[in-house]
């Protein structure tokens, strides 16, 4: 179980958080005018990295707020944590 | 009788406390600090069980939880029992009852030990090749396999014990209490770092250093009787915290790992009342030191699994520890020189020892010249090829080894002995290391695999670091603790020490015999009985990762997993498909080490603790007044309200014609509420629900719908503009948390520009809802004042108002499709207002109906529920609700995903009502749909979601989702049933008030 340093909170148990599959995902501003297969790559198409993977992360049972990790999926390492709309470190 | 094998002055035993236990029925004595195994040997039994496939008869083979023979029932056919239980790690106690398992009748005649002389009919994977056809049969095989497999009986009763979860968290933890587990603890707790010590036994102190001989001293005193003192210290230090009894189980990530401390185990029965038995401990450490030793290695030869047949460190354990003589003509097998170890303590006790097998040709040992010394035959370079005795060991026949090792040469010699000491050298125990991620290496030198790269910030030391004799673990312990733990000095850096054991072994995995291999029986996994012939065969029937040839040959999978012949499986892969052993790598350790009982597992989340329950502010009325109730989510719902000796179906009947007849109330505060404010707030539902938000008046009410963003239906309820810039929205009751954080999810990272707050008030507000034709008579008699006229106070409209000096807001919204009005009142004042309405109801024969009677009702009307008629894959089109979606609105929550080319398919499944040929004829929820019941495969066209007998149309009436339903109304479709096909027609889902005139009624 992971110690996950909430951006908001500091340190607390993973039990208190809820994964929130691939970050910087951006919701199309005109979904309207995608084709087919181009919404499919927005709504259906994630990486799954084996190795360092940017995530979103919400401190579902604490304060409530979504916040994006950079994590070793190989080894759970946690490289680093940041606000939504904050620019994703640079290795 | 028995003979009684107690020697001189156990370490642990106190000879002045004497108890009695039973196994198998018969009653024999120990002493405290006996465990089960050293009392049962003790009185010279050694056959405690058979084996789990050929049923050979076992004895104990080693002295602890590495345990793969001695696993007993404990307390048969009482609500205590366990099965499973590894003798050696029980302590013994007056009235404790044990019993042989995997046997019938009876260990000593059990009738499965026929599969030992059909063992040449049971090769690995005898039962995948033979029972896989015909595949209809299995169910006659499964029956007859259960029955002759299978270890313990499981308790049938419930657990009487009380168990528990604890965090801790500390600075350090220092797992295992051996040398150098004690070392680690006292210079962590010295250097001000909270240390805890935790060791599976039940004393300080392991068992591999315990020497009392000059060979091994540490400032002029035996290792022994140092390590005593330095116990002695550590139990004052204030920084430390002890805890024995006390086996991890897991070692996870981010240092966290898993414990069970064991509380009552050791205790009579009758002392155990009202404590605590078990605790998981969660133990979070800044840092961990594994210090837990290493297994001591079977040898593989041919009948290597006799009762009589110990480890040598085993036999060395129960004399020291215990007092104990494992026999009376004692022979040790090595490769190594921890055999002179044990011979040194037998000899010392006064215990007979006959001979010594040696592997190695030329050895100085000084352990090896001091046994010399005493007159035992030492057979250097040779091997035992065969062992003999059915019950017990009586004779072993050895051989001299070439000088390869790979044959056996000259002449067999017979010796006979009465028990059989192994030492193949010592394996590390990395299992915690590597549950935590850690890396192995392989060291070539004495083929074994220590710790290589770490996960966390951890540290291995002593022999389950590879380090095994006295000398490497005081000199290389202190160093790396130095390192580990960032200070100066140790106590420990400038030691005297005298170590005498000779480091040279002669590894050979699987011995060599003068018997070709498909002959023998050499056990590689003793529990499980795979032997090295079925590993072999398994490389020859193509399998090669480690982990293929575990499953096939079950080697490693037992309770023991395979803690004493894995890496025996490993050198015998390695040797026959000719791969390094570095390369091949390890099968997965995998948690728990030993096997946790489950209520340690689940702690105090029994019953009605099982999970969190919750109750509306009206639930105890709805206890007084007989309700059943049901579970949705974690609420307890009244489900319906049986009258005298009503059924459900008879209640639930009666419920429904008074709803459409008078008036009803039911509780609806499960309903998720989110309070939404913010001048973003229309804009913001806008974009959430499928139809328009921004023209809804103040004051009013409007039914939504929610999509994921793929398109299908997500949620649904009622939201009220309360003001400007102030809603209040209802979700379905299990919806109510995943609507939340949807919600916040979409606000918080895709709309942050939104100026919206959401507040969750489920649990602030209680909704009492009166229905029915009569409902406005009542509530004009709860709320005087408020002026119920359709003028003022139209269907899908709200307005504020007092029930005496108590605010409440009343919408008039309908899900029965009856006039209806829905009070939402602060939480610690629905009783009160609840039981005003059934006052003022009572001319009306008002009448609480339940959630069955409301899902009956909607039913009738034709509404959906989410999650009972839709599944994740239907859309607001699939359930023929285009109405609710806004063709004008730019973007909304799954709207492009409503034409993709799947969702716009004609054939999709979609809702719609059925109706039965006969009238009477209830479907069955879930009852699939098809229309043509002669052409085989028969085409499955849809299912049933929702069925009821309505009382008020006097006939049966069900929804159903059908492929390309849409456009079959009025078609003829079957229910095949398991007796019956039923017919039905494709109808309207509206069966009743098509046009809505009963909400102004």
């Amino acid at each position: 179980m992971f110690i996950i340093n909430c951006p908001f909170c500091g340190e607390r148990e993973q039990s208190e958080f809820k994964a929130g599959g691939e970050a910087h995902i951006v919701r199309p501003k005109q979904p309207t005018e995608l084709s087919d297969d181009q919404w499919a790559e927005y709504l259906f198409m994630r990486k799954n990295i084996k190795g360092v993977q940017f995530e979103r992360w919400n401190h579902a049972h604490g304060c409530r707020k979504w916040f994006n990790m950079v994590r070793d999926t190989s080894n759970d390492k946690i490289k680093a944590v940041y606000k939504m709309g904050e620019k994703p470190p640079v290795e | 009788m028995t003979k009684n094998l107690r020697v001189k002055s156990g370490k642990f035993i106190d000879e002045t406390y004497r108890i009695s236990f039973k196994f198998n029925g018969s009653t024999y004595y120990g002493f405290k600090g006996d465990t089960l195994s050293s009392a049962l040997l003790a009185n010279d039994v050694h056959l405690v069980g058979r084996s789990f496939k050929y049923h050979r008869p076992r004895g104990i083979m080693t002295a602890g939880s590495e345990e793969p023979n001695a696993i007993v029932q404990l307390h048969d056919n009482s609500s205590r029992t366990e099965p499973n239980v590894r003798a050696t790690e029980v302590e013994i106690y007056e009235g404790l009852e044990a019993s042989s398992q995997n046997c019938w009748p009876s260990v000593k005649f059990d009738i499965g030990g026929i599969n030992n002389f059909l063992s040449p009919l049971l090769p690995a994977g005898f039962y995948y090749k033979t029972f896989m056809w015909p595949a209809s049969f299995w169910e006659k095989y499964e029956y007859f396999i259960r029955r002759s497999a299978g270890l313990g009986k499981s308790p049938t009763e419930p657990d009487p014990d009380i168990y528990e979860h604890k965090y801790i968290h500390c600075d350090v933890l220092v797992v295992g209490s051996g040398i150098s587990g004690v070392l680690a603890a006292k210079t962590a707790a010295k250097n001000g770092f909270k240390t805890l010590l935790v060791d599976e036994k039940p004393y300080l102190g392991g068992s591999t250093i315990y020497q009392k001989t000059d060979y091994f001293k540490i400032n002029n005193q035996t290792s022994s009787s140092w390590l005593e003192k330095e116990i002695n210290e550590i139990k004052k230090l204030k920084n430390l915290e002890i805890k024995i009894r006390t086996s991890v189980a897991a070692y996870h990530g981010y240092n966290f790992l898993l414990a069970r401390e064991n509380l009552t185990d050791h205790l009579p029965i009758d002392q155990r009342k009202n404590k605590i038995r078990h605790r998981l401990l969660k133990i979070r450490a800044k840092k961990v030191i594994t210090a837990t030793g290493s297994i001591e290695r079977p040898m593989i030869f041919d009948n290597n699994d006799r009762p009589g047949i110990l480890l040598s460190s085993a036999i060395k354990s129960y004399a020291d520890f215990f007092g104990v003589a494992t026999g009376e003509k004692n022979i040790l097998l090595t490769n190594n020189d921890s055999a002179y170890e044990t011979a040194i303590s037998l000899i010392q006790k006064g215990i007979n020892v006959e001979a010594i097998i040696d592997n190695r040709e030329e050895v100085e040992s000084k352990l090896l010249y001091e046994v010399e010394k005493n007159n035992i035959k030492i057979f250097k370079g040779f091997t035992v090829i065969n062992t003999f005795g059915y019950k017990r060991i009586n004779k072993i026949s050895i051989k001299k080894l070439s000088k390869d090792g790979q044959k056996v040469v000259g002449s067999r010699i017979n010796l006979s002995c009465d028990c059989l000491g192994i030492s193949g050298g010592w394996t590390p125990a990395v299992h915690l290391f590597t549950q935590s991620g850690g890396k192995l290496k392989f060291r070539e030198e004495d083929q074994v695999f220590i710790p290589n790269i770490y996960s966390s910030d951890q540290l291995s030391i002593g022999s389950c670091n590879g380090d095994f004799t006295l000398d490497e673990i005081l000199i290389n312990a202190p160093k790396s603790l130095k390192d580990f733990l960032n200070i100066n000095n140790t106590e420990y850096d400038n030691l005297d020490i005298v170590s005498s054991t000779n480091k040279s072994k002669r590894n050979i995995w699987l011995l060599p015999s003068d018997k070709v291999l498909g002959k023998t029986k050499s056990f590689v996994d003793y529990q499980n009985d795979a032997t090295a012939k079925d590993i072999k065969l398994a490389l020859r029937e193509g399998f090669r990762s480690i982990e293929h040839v575990k499953r096939y040959t079950t080697t490693g999978m037992g309770t023991d997993q395979g803690k004493l012949g894995n890496m025996h499986a490993l050198g015998i892969i390695s040797e026959t498909a000719g791969a390094k052993m570095g390369e091949l790598g390890t099968t997965t350790f995998r948690p728990p080490y030993t096997p946790l009982t489950f209520g340690t597992i689940v702690g105090r989340n029994v019953g009605e603790y099982f999970d969190i329950i919750r109750k509306t502010p009206i639930h105890n009325w709805h206890v007084e007044h007989h309700a059943k109730f049901e579970n949705v989510g974690q609420w307890k719902r009244a489900w319906y309200y049986p009258k005298e000796n009503e059924n459900m179906h008879q209640a639930v009947q009666r419920e429904s014609k008074a709803a459409r007849e008078s008036a009803g109330i039911l509780d609806a505060s499960t309903l998720g509420k989110i309070d939404i404010q913010g001048t973003d707030a229309s804009e913001f539902l806008n974009r959430v629900y499928t139809n328009a938000w921004s023209k809804l008046a103040i004051g009013k009410c409007r039914y939504g719908l929610m999509l994921n963003e793929d398109g299908m239906v997500y949620d649904d309820g009622v939201t009220t503009r309360l003001g400007e810039n102030h809603y209040i929205m209802t979700t379905t009751t299990g919806g109510a948390a995943n609507v939340m954080s949807k919600l916040e999810d979409y606000l918080q990272t895709e709309w942050p520009e939104l100026d919206v707050y959401l507040t969750s008030v489920t649990d602030h507000f209680a909704t009492v809802s009166v229905c029915g034709p009569n409902s406005k008579k009542i509530i004009s008699k709860v709320i005087p004042d408020l002026d119920l006229s359709d003028e003022s106070f139209p269907h899908m409209s709200f307005k504020d108002a007092k029930i005496g000096k108590i605010n409440c807001r009343v919408m008039r919204i309908s899900f029965t499709g009856e006039l209806s009005y829905e009070i939402n009142i602060q939480a610690n004042y629905a009783k009160s207002v609840w039981e005003k309405c059934i006052e003022c109801g009572k001319d009306f024969d008002i009448t609480p109906y339940g959630t069955e009677t409301m899902h009956l009702l909607r039913a009738e009307k034709g509404f959906i529920i989410v999650g009972q008629d839709t599944d994740a894959t239907m859309t607001p089109i699939d359930l023929q609700m285009d109405w609710i979606v806004s063709k004008k609105k730019y973007d909304f929550i799954g709207k492009r995903s409503l034409y993709r080319s799947d969702t716009i398919r004609e054939d999709r499944k979609q809702l719609v009502g059925l109706l039965t040929e006969n009238p009477d004829e209830v479907l069955e929820e879930g009852a699939q749909i098809v229309a043509n019941v002669d052409k085989s495969p028969i085409e499955m066209l849809g299912h049933v979601t929702s069925s009821y007998y309505s009382p008020n149309l006097k006939k049966s009436i069900a929804l159903g989702v059908v492929k390309g339903g849409k456009n079959m109304m009025g078609q003829k479709l079957i229910i095949p049933m398991e007796k019956k096909n039923i017919n039905v027609t494709v109808a309207d889902p509206v069966f009743l008030d098509k046009e809505n005139k009963r909400l102004n009624a």
